[in-house]
């Protein structure tokens, strides 16, 4: 679980540019973390890539937060 | 003067007069290319005349798995993409009265759909590096109309649209979509047109003359260029004076 969570907020902070204290689990990807929705897709390309799973895009939508996406990764992988 | 030396480029209706002038400017400042069409026999000619640094993919943008493979191809074989020439296109001309739903819905496939998956399907790597050209050639047609041809200036007129919405999207990732709209160009299909039909075509251009398909070329070698990268949503118009729009 906290190799995950770990990868997924190395992730977040490198490609939203923000502070690591900031990505918590219940923090927005786009109201906290100042995401658009271009990142938000280049987001889930990019866990896409370092789990080796796929992200459809009805999943992706529900994915809003960092506990989402860590949530969702854990259940593909 | 354009150095496009590593970058990659994929061009659609490369057997044809403009797509084949495309890919050799494109090839000529240094570029990999990929010709793509559905005639294998013209592809292969050009890609031996341009010699390293050409690949030829065969492909029918009219059928989904053809076109779906594509751009998979063509990244395999150049090991990236970074410049889209959207070039394919088809004529189904009809007067609207007696055009067929299958003259509309092939033109628009073709010309207009195609684009859109092409362009879908290009857009993951070109996010990833942070730069990519995506240049669509419409036509004179998109902005003035044209009669017989209802189901080609709504594909080329739609194109423009796409490509302004697209380009919004990614410009802040370095991508740039951009069209490229020619007049009258003389190639294998103005060449079966009689000294009558060409007087009257002429008699609509102030330049006089016709386009050639190096005059397309020079404008699409220019947005694929790493200058025109300010350059995004336009749409750059070569008819001789034409239509000034």
């Amino acid at each position: 679980m906290s190799d995950i969570a770990d990868r997924v907020k190395k992730i977040v902070v490198e490609h939203l540019g923000v502070d690591e204290d900031k990505v918590v689990e219940s923090a927005s990807f786009i109201d906290d973390l100042g995401a658009d929705s271009l990142d938000t897709v280049e987001l889930v390309m990019a866990f896409e890539e370092e789990f080796g799973i796929e992200i459809p895009d009805d999943a992706a939508e529900t994915i809003q937060t960092v506990g989402d996406a860590v949530n969702f990764i854990k259940g593909a992988v | 003067m354009f150095d496009l030396t590593g970058k990659t480029a994929l061009v659609t209706g490369a057997s044809g007069g403009i797509g084949g002038a495309i890919a050799e400017a494109l090839h000529g400042a240094g570029a990999t290319v990929t010709l793509s069409g559905t005639r294998e026999a013209p592809l292969r000619e050009l890609a031996e005349k341009l010699g390293d640094r050409a690949h030829v993919v065969t492909a029918n943008l009219g059928e989904a798995e053809s076109l779906a493979a594509l751009p998979k191809a063509a990244t395999e074989a150049m090991g990236s993409l970074d410049i889209l020439v959207n070039n394919a296109g088809i004529t189904r001309d009809n007067l609207f009265m007696r055009m067929s739903d299958e003259e509309w819905a092939q033109v628009l496939d073709v010309n207009l759909s195609s684009v859109f998956k092409l362009s879908r399907s290009v857009l993951r790597g070109m996010m990833k590096a942070r730069w990519g050209r995506i240049v669509n050639i419409t036509s004179v047609v998109g902005a003035t109309g044209n009669p017989g041809q209802g189901n080609y200036a709504a594909a080329k007129a739609g194109l423009v649209g796409m490509s302004k919405s697209l380009a919004y999207e990614v410009a802040s990732r370095g991508i740039t979509v951009n069209c490229v709209a020619p007049g009258f160009i003389a190639t294998a299909m103005t060449d079966k047109l009689n000294d009558d039909q060409k007087g009257k075509i002429l008699g609509q251009i102030p330049a006089g003359r016709m386009g050639s398909p190096e005059e397309i070329a020079a404008a699409v070698l220019y947005l694929s260029s790493p200058e025109a990268g300010y350059v995004t949503g336009a749409t750059l118009h070569v008819n001789g004076g034409m239509a000034m729009i």
